[in-house]
């Protein structure tokens, strides 16, 4: 799972329509310290994160796991909404 | 499975429902030699892995293997805590240089990215 960063949205009309009622939103990859890092992904939102919130992003075949995304084509998927990041 | 050391947590309130009571560890990859390499990710916790402590973690849908029957939405999960690591001197170039490049799969697109404001 990775940090991210939520920087925008995506709005798709054609599309698989096992996506469809889903939030796509475009992630930028951050350091626990909060520096961007290179390169954005798109996934899909299934914890209702905001603009510029802080997300845990999970990618691979694991994304189909999270709510709502069983057998839909997804690969990247918001599970969590960050507090706090404690590095030791 | 990769070595990686424990650097820090996350903590999470608003989450997937299957992730409740899970510890979200930072963990840094590690070369054999120990050396930190790559973005450190997030990982679930199997083990009760601590602070600066150094485990081996899975990556991969295989990830939420151990938490079965619940189906965890994770693709880097700490499945074991090192107690030694012992690289033979004559493999240790050959481990060097096969050793792929750990968590964040390439990202090429550059440039214009986000969307266009």
């Amino acid at each position: 799972m990775i940090l991210a960063r939520v920087v925008g949205t995506v709005v798709a009309t054609r599309k698989d329509p096992r996506l469809e009622g889903k939030k796509l939103l475009i992630l930028k990859p951050v350091s626990p310290e909060g520096k961007d890092e290179a390169g954005y992904v798109i996934a899909v939102d299934t914890v209702s994160a905001g603009f510029r919130e802080r997300v845990i992003a999970v990618s691979g075949s694991s994304a189909r796991m999270a709510e709502g995304c069983k057998d839909t084509p997804v690969d990247t998927a918001i599970v969590g909404i960050v507090d706090d990041v404690h590095l030791d | 499975m990769l070595l990686g050391r424990v650097v820090g947590c996350v903590w999470s309130t608003v989450k997937n429902a299957d992730l409740t009571g899970h510890r979200l560890l930072l963990v840094q990859p590690l070369t054999p030699e120990l050396q930190a390499t790559g973005k450190r990710i997030i990982a679930t916790d199997w083990t009760g892995a601590g602070a600066g402590e150094i485990v081996y973690y899975c990556r991969g849908k295989e990830c939420s293997f151990p938490f079965l029957p619940a189906e965890v939405p994770t693709d880097s999960t700490i499945v074991g805590i090192v107690d030694s690591i012992r690289v033979n001197r004559a493999a240790r170039t050959e481990v060097a240089t096969s050793a792929l490049p750990p968590a964040a799969p390439a990202r090429q697109v550059r440039g214009r990215n986000s969307r266009k404001s």
